[in-house]
């Protein structure tokens, strides 16, 4: 996206990006730092994705013929700890800092210096994880919920690079959460009231009080395991009257408000794009601002539903049971919202749109095997099984990283000034529902027959499955090379796109040139 | 609309606030630690049997209408290497009836070793019900190479032990701390 922005500089901004490497280094302009964000979470989620195909590739087949076990471990642990911290998260970071300012009217973030450091913070956090697979005893292998007593006491020495890496990420988000809800409550231009905030900008304040409240409670327990692990302390070892149980209770008061980090921006992004593409307004604006608030105030009561097996009273199993299954109310308001806004509009079919609907689909089947989830006393017979596996990565997938697609090819051409391809784009889109649907709905399947997860070899009878598994692995992985060609070539050399890109798009952002020039809104636009 | 000063400030006031909620909630995580004992306390789970009790003069009036039976199980932890047993694996007694219960420990290695036990009851209802006048897992175990000992455990029930528990099941885990750091201070009770 650089040469292209830098194509920008005119008389109107004397003082334009700086050149050569060390604008990267020293930028503050929150549309460069929204770059460096998205494209450190596309490298993230190549490389975890390359750990998915490892994984798929060992699961090709009955046995262990590829890798090991130990590093089977460390696959399943690093690639659910790159896809969550490294690849989602910081992509939403990305999104959040490129258009929150120009869907406000706002010249830049709050918070322009901090904006920075807590960009380049993450890759010094990554290589660090990263590291630990070079390390004698190998990277993490305990998963990517890091339970106490394999995180601690039968964890690798390299767990300690693990610990500070988590502390690294979680400031970045931090300081990303704080100056997102700065920015938002502040920056505002002259009559962009709360209530007329696009619902990207709702779901990502929502968001961010989220963070600041949980991320704090994830670094806690990470110290809490450093201080077991070297400081003769007793949180989650029994033998010193702490209890292993009291580590997946505080990780999971992190875990859960976290996987609505990782969906609501995604929520937001998709109300943006279905009324655009079926021109009309977002039905029930304000009922999705609500429904966005209590999924998050929910979020923070049903975290033992992730313990329904550790052995919890009746009481708790099933409190946290209707608890889950209330959260089924709010998110059943957005998902009817959202067919309500596309029901008798006149609906084009370009990219962020598919990839809109397929999230609507595919996010309400996550929803649903969820709910079968959230059924404690079939949950005994679900837990640490694939269709768990088969659960998050439906509402993962198809949620947050096609909510990411769709938010790039929708506002890409905003962004370096040049449209994609539509043809390209919409093969990227069916190879991707394709692959995807392949990989993860047998393991539905595989889950109810009982299949363990995090387990490198499987019994004869799910062979077929696990084949089929894997295809659609290889397939939705290979075809992310075919978006990064297509966001490089977009970049490169995209057909000119006009300011307002899309016959029905509403914002502010629409507003400024295409591309959105280096400082934007250095005059508050007004808002009627 | 704001000048760039109030914006400034503001969004000073804002920062402030969110960095407190963040601090907060770094210290709430480790409240939790606390707050997570005393939920299991109110709640009677995890089948902790609370401290060392002190028997109040005139309390041992035995209830002798009904007899309860106690099992004791034993195990250990991952490597430890000693063998635990109880004396007996199960004895009948009345509530309010003083009971005491020996269990057997012997380290078959060539070193000493350092171990604690850590006790839990079940049904967890009754933990509250159970009080330990007098245990070995109150304190922590050395035994020299090859040295055997009796350890005893000394129990009242509850005469309050609701009527439909009959069967109470004490469990033992032996942990070997011989090589370990933890802190004497955070030892169980």
């Amino acid at each position: 996206m650089s040469a292209v922005v830098e194509n920008e500089l005119n008389e109107h901004h004397h003082h334009g990006p700086a050149q050569g490497i060390s604008r990267w280094f020293f930028t503050t302009n929150h549309k460069d730092i929204g770059s460096m964000y998205l494209w450190f979470s596309f490298t993230m989620f190549l490389v975890g994705g390359c750990m998915a195909l490892t994984i798929r590739a060992e699961l090709f087949q009955p046995g262990l013929q590829i890798i090991n076990p130990e590093f089977f471990n460390q696959m399943t642990t690093m690639h659910g700890l790159i896809m969550v911290f490294g690849a989602v998260m910081p992509a939403f970071v990305g999104l959040a800092n490129w258009l929150i300012p120009m869907m406000i009217g706002a010249p830049d973030m709050a918070l322009p210096r901090m904006n920075n450091w807590s960009f380049w913070i993450l890759p010094f956090a990554f290589t660090m994880l990263l590291s630990t697979l070079f390390m004698e005893g190998g990277g993490p292998n305990f998963g990517w919920t890091f339970y106490a007593p394999l995180s601690t006491t039968y964890a690798p020495p390299s767990v300690t690079f693990f610990i500070f890496g988590v502390h690294m990420m979680g400031i970045s988000s931090i300081m990303g959460a704080i100056n997102v809800i700065a920015t938002i409550l502040n920056m505002r231009a002259p009559g962009m009231t709360m209530m007329k905030m696009p619902l990207f900008v709702w779901t990502w304040l929502i968001t961010a009080f989220l963070l600041i409240a949980v991320m704090p409670v994830l670094a806690g327990v990470v110290t809490m395991m450093l201080m077991d692990i070297h400081f003769g302390t007793s949180f989650f070892n029994a033998a010193g009257g702490g209890d292993p149980v009291l580590f997946q209770h505080v990780f999971w008061f992190f875990g859960h408000p976290e996987v609505y980090i990782m969906i609501l921006p995604a929520f937001g992004v998709v109300s943006q794009i279905i009324p655009t593409f079926s021109r009309k307004k977002l039905f029930g604006y304000s009922s999705m601002v609500w429904a966005t608030s209590s999924i998050a105030i929910l979020s923070f009561t049903v975290w033992a539903h992730h313990m329904f097996t550790v052995g919890i009273p009746l009481f708790g199993e099933l409190f946290f049971m209707y608890a889950t299954m209330l959260i089924a109310v709010p998110t059943g308001v957005k998902v009817f919202n959202w067919v309500a806004t596309m029901f008798r509009g006149s609906i084009s079919f370009e990219t962020p749109m598919l990839f809109s609907i397929a999230f609507v689909i595919l996010f309400s089947i996550g929803g649903f095997s969820g709910l079968m989830l959230a059924i404690a006393p079939a949950d005994f017979q679900y837990h640490d099984t694939y269709f768990v596996v088969a659960h998050f990565h439906y509402v993962l997938v198809p949620g947050a990283i096609f909510g990411i697609f769709a938010a790039v090819y929708y506002w890409l051409p905003k962004w370096c000034g040049r449209m994609y391809s539509e043809t390209l784009g919409k093969t990227h889109f069916w190879l991707s529902f394709v692959g995807m649907n392949l990989a993860f709905f047998p393991m539905h399947f595989l889950g109810l027959a009982g299949m363990p997860r995090r387990i490198p070899d499987y019994a004869l009878q799910f062979a077929d499955f696990n084949m089929i598994s894997s295809v659609g692995a290889f397939l939705f992985g290979t075809t992310q090379l075919l978006f990064l060609y297509i966001v490089v070539s977009t970049i490169r050399s995209g057909a000119k796109a006009s300011a307002a890109v899309w016959e029905g798009a509403e914002g502010l952002e629409w507003t400024l040139p295409s591309p959105a020039p280096y400082h934007s809104f250095t005059e508050p636009p007004v808002v009627k | 609309m704001l000048n760039k000063q109030e914006q400034n400030n503001k969004s000073k006031r804002t920062v402030i606030i969110a960095l407190v909620v963040t601090v907060g909630m770094f210290g709430f995580g480790f409240a939790l630690v606390p707050l997570y004992d005393v939920l299991c306390d109110i709640a009677g789970l995890n089948g902790k049997t609370g401290p060392k009790y002190v028997l109040q003069s005139g309390e041992l009036e035995t209830d002798l209408s009904r007899l309860v039976k106690v099992q004791f199980i034993t195990s250990n932890n991952e490597n430890m290497s000693w063998h635990f047993k109880p004396e007996v694996t199960q004895v009948e007694v009345h509530p309010g009836e003083l009971m005491q219960v020996d269990f057997l420990v012997s380290n078959p290695t060539q070193q000493a070793m350092l171990a604690q036990a850590v006790p839990s009851l079940s049904p967890s209802e009754g933990a509250d019900y159970f009080h330990r006048v007098e245990c070995f897992c109150f304190t922590q175990q050395t035994l020299q190479a090859g040295e055997e000992a009796r350890m005893p455990l000394r129990f009242v029930i509850d005469k309050d032990l609701p009527k439909h528990l009959t069967k109470l099941t004490l469990s033992y885990t032996l942990f070997d701390l011989t090589n370990s750091d933890i802190s004497m201070a955070s030892v169980p009770k």
